[in-house]
Parts: C-alpha cells; sequence; structure tokens
C-alpha cells in the first residue's frame, strides 16, 4: 500500500513536472524601436543586450527593431503610434520631448518612478545635465537618458605639430580657433570642420549659442515655447562660421556632411573637427597618427550641446506593458550597462555611479581623451528643443544654410529663422 | 560610298565612345564594390579585388530578410495583379454593360497619377486598414493595375470573336475559356507586363518606406537607404557601393540577358505603371 | 424586346462586374477616394495626435505666403524643364544612333537603357559619391583639368543641375526605346519617295521623319513630365533638400510635411497642388491620337 502510495505520489510530482513549462503564461512580448547615429556596431551592442535582458527575465520578451538613423525613426514612431504595430518603448532624440508629449505618443514616467521604490533613486543619479531635456511642462518626466553624447573636438597633433603648435595645448577660445585653424591650413588640408547639413547644424551651433550668450540659455526657453535665434550673440556666432570659410578660408567652403567628416579627419584633410563623442571608438581604431580631444573653444565662457537619444514609453499601452519595459529601461540604463555601453559605444555614460565603476576607472586610465566629454559635462545643455522640434530644427538648419551659400548675411538669416520659429510656436504661447 | 562608310563608322564610333560613358557610373559601382577601402576615391581601381566589402555588408545588414521580403513582395504582387487584371481585361472586352466609360475614366486616372503622389491619403487609409508594417499593405495599392487591364484589352480584342465562341460550344466556361483561348493569345502582353511589374516593385522605395518599420518587412530598397543614410562614422563608399551591387545585381543580370524583352516591355506598358 | 434578352442583358451586365469590382475595388481605393481625400483634409488644419480643425482655404494661404513653398514650385518646374527637355533630345539622338542593325547593336542599346533597370535610390546612392566634396570623381576631374573642386550637392546653384545630369543619365535611355519604336514604324516607303523627291538627308529629317515623329514626341513628354513629377528618392537620399531647400522638389517636400512635420492638413493640400500639376501636363494625352493611350 505504501509502495503504491509512494509511486503515485512520484508519479504526479512528475506530471506536475512536466505541466510546469505548459501552465507558465506566455512571455510578454514587447516591442522596441531604436536608431543608430555613430560608429561601430551599435545595433548588435543593443541586440545583445536585449538578448542579455530577455534570459534574465523569461517572462518578458523586448524585441528591439532598428529604425535606421534618426530621423528615420522619429518617422518609423509617427506612422507606427496607435496602430497594430505600434511599438511600446523607443528610443528617439532627446529633444523630442515636447513633441512626444504635446502629441501624445509618449508617456508621463512619474507615477511609475514614484510606484517603484528604487525610482527616486534611479533618476537621480542620472547626470543633472542628461536630465535637463527629460522634463516637459509641468515638471514631469517624459524620457530615460540613454545613448547620450556631447559634442568635442578631435585634433590631429602631428598636423600641430608640423606647423609648430603645442599638441598639448589646442585652442581654448575662438581667437585661438582662428588662429590655430589658419596655421594648419594647406593645400591638401583645412584647418577645422564643422558639419553643416540639415540635421547637424543646429547641433553644432547650439554649442557656438552657448558659448556667446549673455542670457544663459542660447537658442530657446526652457519651456520650449520661445526661440531666441536673432540676438547678436547669435548672429556673431554664425559670422564666425561664415568668416571661416570666406574670410579666414581655413573651413571648407559650402556644406560638409557630417557623416564625411570622420572620413575626411582620419585622411588627414581636415585638422580639427567638431563630432560627436559617440564617434570616438570609430577615430580610436582608425587613426594612424596621434589625436587629441578637448572642450570646445569657449567665446565669453565655455558651452557644449548634449544630444543623443533617450528612452520613451508609448501612452496607452497596459499597465502590464508599462511595467515591463520600465524593467527593460531599468536594466539597459543600470551602473554597469550604462558604464559599459559607454565604453562600448563611445557615448557618455550617462549616471554618475558610473564613474565610481572599475570598468569605466579602468578605461579612462587606459584612454584619458574619453573622459574629456564628462569634464565638459557641467558647461553642457540641451540642443535646440521646442514644441515641434523636427520643424523648428528645419528652420534653423534651412536658414543656417541660407547664410552659409552666401543667399542672406548671418544677420538676416536669423532674423528669417525668428520669424518663423515664432509663426511655428504661435499656437503654444 | 567612302563618304558613306566612314559616316557610319562615325556613327559607331560615337556611339560606342557615347555607350562607354553611360557605363562608367555601373563600372566605377562594381569596381570599388570589389576592391579593397581605401580613403582615396578614383575611378579606375587602386587597391586589391576582394569580397571582403560584400561580406561586411551582407553581415551587418540583414539582406538575406530584404531578399526574401522583396521577392515575396514581387510574387504575390504580380499574382495578383495577374488575376485581377485579366478578369477585369474580359470584362471590359468582350461583355457589354452600361458604366463602362466610367471604369475607362477611373483607369485613366491611374494612368495619369502615379501612386506616389497620394502617399499622405494612402498611408491614411492603410494604417486605418491596419495594414502598417505588413507586407500586403506595400502591395495593396497596386493590386488592381490600370496599365496592366489596359494593355490586356488590347491584346484580348484582337483575338477573333470566333475562338472565344468555338471554346464555349465546346462546353468550356468562362474561366476555361479565359485560360485556353485569351491567355495564349496574350502571351506577349503577359510577359511585358510581368517585367514591369517585377521591376517596378523591386525598385519602388518611397511607399514602402513609408509602410514597412521592422526588418521583418522592409524590401531591399528600403533596407538599402536606410544603410546608406545611416550616420554611420566609418561609413564608407566601398561598402554602400557593396550594399548597391546586391541589391541592383539580379534585376541588372537579368536585363542584359532579356535586353530585348524588356526594353519591347517598357514600350508596351507606355508608362511605368 | 423579350424577357430573355433582358434576362441575358441583365446576366452579362453582372458578370461585367464581378470580373470588374477586384481591381476597380482596389482602383477606387487607393486613386479616386485618396484625390477626395487629400482635397477634404487640405481644408483642415491637422496635425498628427491633433484633432482636425476645419479652416477652409487656410492651408493654401499659408503656403502662398511662404516662400519656401514658391522655391518648392520653382526648383519642381526647373528641374522639369532640366531634364525633360534634354532627355527628350538625348533620347531622339540616341534612338537615331542606335538605329541600325548589327551585332552589338543590343549591346550598346542596353548601355544607354539599363540606368532604367536600377532603383532610383541605387543610383543616388552612387552619384552621391560622384558628387562628394572633393574626394568625389566628379571633383577630382574638375581639379585635374585645373579647376577649383565644387561641391556641386552643397551649392545652391549647382545642386539641381547635378541631380538633373543624374536623372537625364537615366530617363534619356529610357526614352530613347520609345522614339526608336516611333522611329521604326515610319513606313519606308515615305521616306523613299522623299528621297526619289530629291530630299537630301537632313530634309528628309526635318520635313518628312520629325513631323513623322510628332505623336511620339506629344506621348513621350506626358510620359517625361509624370516621371519627373513623381521624384522624391534622389532627394531624400542625397540632400534632404539642403542647402536650404534649394533641391526640395514637391514630391519631397509632401514627404517632409507629412512625415517630418507630421502635418497632414498641409501636406494634404500640396497633394491638391501637385495633382493639378500633373493634370495640366497629362492634357497632351487628352488629344493624342497615340493608340495607347486612345481607348476604343
Amino acid at each position: 500500500m505504501k509502495k503504491i502510495l509512494s509511486t503515485i505520489l512520484v508519479l504526479s510530482m512528475l506530471l506536475s513536472l512536466l505541466a510546469m513549462p505548459a501552465l507558465a503564461a506566455d512571455p510578454l512580448e514587447l516591442t522596441m524601436f531604436f536608431p543608430v547615429n555613430v560608429g561601430g556596431s551599435v545595433a548588435q551592442l543593443i541586440d545583445d543586450m536585449t538578448t542579455e535582458f530577455n534570459k534574465q527575465n523569461p517572462d518578458i520578451q523586448v524585441k528591439a527593431v532598428y529604425t535606421g538613423n534618426y530621423d528615420d525613426t522619429v518617422t518609423a514612431i509617427q506612422t507606427a503610434i496607435g496602430t497594430s504595430g505600434q511599438p511600446d518603448l523607443f528610443v528617439s532624440l532627446a529633444t523630442q520631448r515636447f513633441t512626444m508629449d504635446d502629441t501624445g505618443m509618449a508617456m508621463a514616467l512619474d507615477d511609475i518612478i514614484a510606484n517603484d521604490p528604487e525610482g527616486q533613486a534611479f533618476v537621480d543619479d542620472f547626470i543633472d545635465g542628461f536630465m535637463l531635456d527629460s522634463y516637459v511642462e509641468g515638471g514631469r518626466i517624459i524620457s530615460i537618458p540613454f545613448q547620450r553624447s556631447t559634442m568635442v573636438m578631435f585634433y590631429n597633433k602631428d598636423a600641430f605639430r608640423e606647423v609648430g603648435l603645442d599638441p598639448e595645448q589646442p585652442p581654448k577660445n575662438w581667437t585661438e580657433l582662428v588662429d590655430y585653424a589658419t596655421k594648419l591650413t594647406n593645400d591638401k588640408r583645412y584647418g577645422v570642420a564643422i558639419a553643416l547639413n540639415s540635421g547637424s547644424a543646429q547641433w553644432a551651433f547650439t554649442g557656438f549659442s552657448l558659448q556667446n550668450c549673455t542670457n544663459g540659455v542660447g537658442l530657446m526657453s526652457g519651456d520650449g515655447k520661445e526661440v531666441y535665434f536673432n540676438t547678436p550673440e547669435n548672429v556673431e556666432a554664425l559670422q564666425l562660421w561664415l568668416d571661416l570659410q570666406n574670410k579666414y578660408k581655413c573651413m571648407a567652403p559650402g556644406i560638409v556632411q557630417w557623416t564625411d567628416m570622420p572620413t575626411q579627419f582620419l585622411a588627414g584633410e581636415v585638422a580639427m573637427i567638431y563630432h560627436t563623442t559617440g564617434n570616438l571608438t570609430n577615430i580610436r581604431n582608425n587613426a594612424n597618427f596621434d589625436f587629441g580631444v578637448c572642450f570646445l573653444p569657449a567665446g565669453r565662457q565655455w558651452g557644449a550641446p548634449t544630444g543623443g537619444g533617450n528612452f520613451y514609453i508609448t501612452k496607452g499601452i497596459s499597465e502590464e506593458r508599462q511595467q515591463a519595459a520600465w524593467k527593460y529601461i531599468k536594466f539597459m540604463c543600470s551602473t554597469e550597462n550604462a558604464a559599459q555601453w559607454s565604453i562600448n559605444t563611445g557615448y557618455v555614460a550617462t549616471r554618475e555611479s558610473c564613474y565610481e565603476t572599475e570598468v569605466l576607472k579602468d578605461y579612462y586610465a587606459s584612454f584619458p581623451q574619453a573622459l574629456v566629454a564628462y569634464e565638459q559635462l557641467p558647461y553642457a545643455q540641451p540642443e535646440l528643443t521646442t514644441y515641434n522640434a523636427a520643424e523648428m530644427w528645419r528652420i534653423l538648419n534651412d536658414n543656417i544654410q541660407a547664410a552659409v551659400t552666401g543667399e542672406m548675411t548671418a544677420e538676416e538669416a536669423l532674423a528669417a529663422a525668428q520669424e518663423q520659429g515664432d509663426e511655428l510656436l504661435a499656437d503654444y504661447q | 560610298m567612302n563618304a558613306k562608310k566612314a559616316g557610319s563608322l562615325g556613327v559607331s564610333l560615337l556611339s560606342v565612345v557615347l555607350g562607354l560613358i553611360w557605363l562608367a557610373p555601373l563600372f566605377w559601382l562594381v569596381s570599388t564594390a570589389l576592391t579593397e577601402t581605401t580613403f582615396n576615391m578614383s575611378f579606375f581601381p587602386h587597391s586589391a579585388f576582394t569580397f571582403r566589402n560584400i561580406r561586411y555588408v551582407w553581415n551587418a545588414v540583414p539582406f538575406g530578410q530584404y531578399y526574401l521580403n522583396t521577392i515575396i513582395l514581387v510574387v504575390v504582387t504580380f499574382c495578383i495583379q495577374f488575376v485581377t487584371s485579366t478578369m477585369a481585361a474580359y470584362s471590359l472586352a468582350f461583355l457589354n454593360y452600361r458604366g463602362k466609360s466610367l471604369v475607362f475614366v477611373i483607369i485613366f486616372m491611374q494612368i495619369i497619377i502615379p501612386n506616389d503622389v497620394l502617399i499622405i491619403p494612402n498611408y491614411l487609409t492603410v494604417s486605418e486598414l491596419g495594414l502598417i508594417d505588413s507586407k500586403f499593405g506595400i502591395m495593396v495599392p497596386f493590386l488592381g493595375s490600370a496599365m496592366a487591364i489596359f494593355l490586356l484589352r488590347q491584346h484580348f480584342k484582337t483575338v477573333p470573336r470566333a475562338f472565344g465562341e468555338a471554346a464555349k460550344i465546346d462546353g468550356a466556361n468562362l474561366w476555361q475559356t479565359i485560360w485556353r483561348v485569351y491567355m495564349p493569345c496574350a502571351k506577349p502582353a503577359y510577359m511585358s507586363f510581368a517585367v514591369i511589374s517585377v521591376s517596378y516593385h523591386w525598385n519602388n522605395y518611397l511607399w514602402p518606406l513609408i509602410v514597412t518599420r521592422s526588418p521583418q518587412n522592409r524590401p531591399l530598397t528600403v533596407g538599402l537607404a536606410i544603410f546608406a543614410k545611416s550616420k554611420e562614422a566609418d561609413m564608407q563608399w566601398s561598402n554602400v557601393c557593396a550594399a548597391t551591387l546586391i541589391i541592383i545585381l539580379p534585376l541588372l543580370m537579368a536585363f542584359f540577358i532579356m535586353q530585348k524583352q524588356f526594353m519591347n516591355s517598357f514600350i508596351s506598358a507606355g508608362v511605368k505603371e | 424586346m423579350t424577357s430573355s434578352a433582358a434576362g441575358r442583358r441583365r446576366r452579362e451586365a453582372l458578370q461585367g462586374w464581378m470580373l470588374l469590382l477586384p481591381a476597380v475595388l482596389i482602383m477606387l481605393v487607393f486613386t479616386v477616394y485618396p484625390v477626395f481625400r487629400s482635397g477634404y483634409l487640405s481644408l483642415f488644419k491637422y496635425r498628427m495626435g491633433k484633432i482636425p480643425e476645419y479652416i477652409g482655404f487656410g492651408n493654401f494661404e499659408q503656403l502662398f505666403g511662404n516662400s519656401t513653398f514658391w522655391k518648392v514650385m520653382r526648383n519642381t518646374l526647373e528641374f522639369a524643364l532640366m531634364t525633360v527637355i534634354p532627355s527628350m533630345i538625348l533620347g531622339l539622338c540616341l534612338a537615331f544612333l542606335v538605329n541600325r542593325k548589327g551585332r552589338h547593336i543590343g549591346f550598346i542599346r542596353s548601355a544607354f537603357f539599363y540606368p532604367s533597370v536600377m532603383p532610383m535610390i541605387a543610383i543616388a546612392s552612387v552619384w552621391m559619391f560622384i558628387y562628394m566634396a572633393r574626394n568625389g570623381l566628379f571633383d577630382q576631374l574638375l581639379v585635374s583639368f585645373g579647376l577649383q573642386p565644387a561641391n556641386v550637392l552643397s551649392n545652391k546653384d549647382t545642386v539641381l543641375p547635378a541631380m538633373a545630369v543624374m536623372y537625364v543619365w537615366r530617363e534619356a535611355g529610357y526614352l530613347m526605346v520609345f522614339f526608336l519604336s516611333g522611329i521604326q514604324s515610319i513606313n519606308q516607303d515615305v521616306l523613299e519617295a522623299a528621297a526619289i523627291d530629291g530630299a537630301t538627308g537632313w530634309k528628309t529629317f526635318r520635313y518628312v521623319t520629325l513631323p513623322l515623329l510628332a505623336p511620339t514626341t506629344l506621348f513621350v513628354s506626358t510620359i517625361a513630365f509624370t516621371n519627373c513629377f513623381k521624384l522624391a528618392d534622389q532627394v531624400i537620399i542625397m540632400t534632404e533638400g539642403a542647402p536650404n531647400n534649394a533641391s526640395s522638389l514637391l514630391l519631397y517636400y509632401i514627404y517632409q510635411q507629412g512625415f517630418t512635420n507630421m502635418n497632414y492638413g498641409r501636406s494634404s493640400a500640396l497633394t491638391v497642388i501637385m495633382l493639378l500639376l500633373l493634370m495640366v501636363f497629362s492634357l497632351p494625352r487628352f488629344f493624342s491620337q497615340d493608340r495607347k493611350i486612345h481607348y476604343n
């Protein structure tokens, strides 16, 4: 009798074991859209991290969908939201914050943060400069910093030596910038390059505006409802660009493409470039000369734009999905992952605690150029961000290009940009 | 006589020279795709032959998936067009009823208004139908092809009525009549329409760009554009050339093999859909 | 009239419409309806995520008061003239050039035609590098002639012509085959009669061949214009309209307003303008006697 009982018991246990997988609920499937904007196999890295997350959380399966560059991704999100193929979360430009809120594409995260015991500490740990463009009207948090970058200057130390400049003393201000760039220019090489194509010019210009402004905010108000394009300081900044091209002839005329610049730098065709920290790894791997990384030369003060992408959660998805998405975001932005992510990509680590980790400390010890971006962060502010962000970008870019191609003077171009910008924001006053 | 001969030689020579100029971009594309990456672009290759670019691109971008997507798109679109157009063409060619002229107006509208122009309203419609990011969403606006209907109708009309009557007397129903009598007679028209449809959908970009989101549905053209536009800092022309070569190769080879058929098809279609 | 005849007629009509139904339904939904829908939406202030608000002709008024819009319209028409006329002339010349028999003539025709079977997106990707600043093949060519590199895509005066050269390269071979078929369908007797009348080569061409090609030319011009107006791919790849919209074309502008700025109202208004443009340039088809478009 005992034997029979124990057999039944063992059998039933075996059966229930077999039944276990069948009983477990299907994993919750989430879709994430993400862009890639810099060198290296970043898309692959995100896939790998996502696979790791899925392994650790068998009840959630995140599908990461690479949707092209930032512009393509914004279009992809806009056209997908509200359809059956909508993502549950996505990475998009931090500057899309007002638009995402205004059009109801992304949800405010404050409730999720409040309900998560670790939520507040998690958010507080992010570097202030990066959290700045997570806020929307009413102080709500709409996004979490992820692939964040800032602009730095890369310079060719060999070229500096060649013309008798001290390779350890890169230009510190605009006067030196002009001076050095002129010296570095010859038949085969331009002194300096700034990308002026649509989608890049406004980024560099944010930096120059911050360096030169007297109002402390550069191009726009913090609430995204006003722009200050036509201040005398900004006109001066744009005039500097035009002078570099036309007067000093130390920057290539016309519009240099963002994507061509690293190649030109690596080929020795230009000695100093304004580019993203996200390009660090690529330049390190491919430069066959000694290169340095430094702060953007100051005007009235130091200044640099931050940029890059943040995590957003799609508005209107179920509570369960929100929680899963939040869990994924916390995983991707954990101290260890954020630090490793920074090392692998050249993006700036987004959390203060990252800088306490051994991996990042070791990395900076072996590659001090990478630390420049972090040190510059206290002077950095978000790039141009307003309501209808994409259109506002276009307005500024178009008019900068008008000045660069000689259609307008710097003053006329920024006045036109101001007028068009005011009109675009009229609905929000 | 000698002058005439010299003239004819001159014409030959001129056409060969122009032909070479026309082929130059293709030559550069192929040679760049198949040689080592360098910092300096040159027309004639100046580095070693390699498959490295092709391999790199093939691994960096899911071109295998994109190929599959494009092939599915092209084949399924053509098959459905084949059926819908045959039916409509038969109806317009042989059956008598009122309202036909209205149909011709619609056909005419589609011929003068390219689908690309209607991206905004069609995107909204496809979105309301829940077909965003699906292969069917890419295909659906093209499933009734005015060009095909028109072309087939012209050919059906040249078939003597007696053939159709004879088939009917033999007891063939409508489908059998179309299948056995009209389709074989209109073979050249079907070939033309196949060539046009396949090359149009193989090459189409704007509409699939708007409709698709994910690699599971993206066709080759959208994949190439994403690759060429991605602000990858290590972007190199040799990689873009390799990617371009990958996507144009099948159609281009088909064209060079059947060039006469291709050119005649474009003539008889008159429009690129 | 007997009732059975009426019944047969009704059956035939039913059958006719049933056969038409799938194709016509698709055409109604994706060609006819969107024409009216863009007309309707063009009357609304309508951005994604916002409730549409009726504003009459407000979108049109805004566009007409917007210098970018006029620039885009001018670009579109300029680009059409810069491409359609040269590619037609070139296409005609090429057609005469390859209107021969010979062993290699098929290959030479293919050399002119092959760009038409390549996606515009692929062509643009390749030509973008040809036109690349300094390092690009075109600038290298200029330098080898002792000229300054031009960086044509970043200059407001050269960006459209540069794109036009690319497009003519693509389109000439395509138009060539139409002219070729036109030339070959000219009755040889007419040409011989002209020769007997003492007409020389040029005279035959000017007074006999060319007039006989007139219907083909008219037909080809409508195709060329329609093809040209529906171009946006190369703008998306090569310039995104830069510098300062100097290379922005109407369809690209529609795409940009609709899918980047999410302004559905304004892009619908632009669609309406595009439709009007297409209609005007398709008018010749109504009067053309060409069999391909004459539907009786």
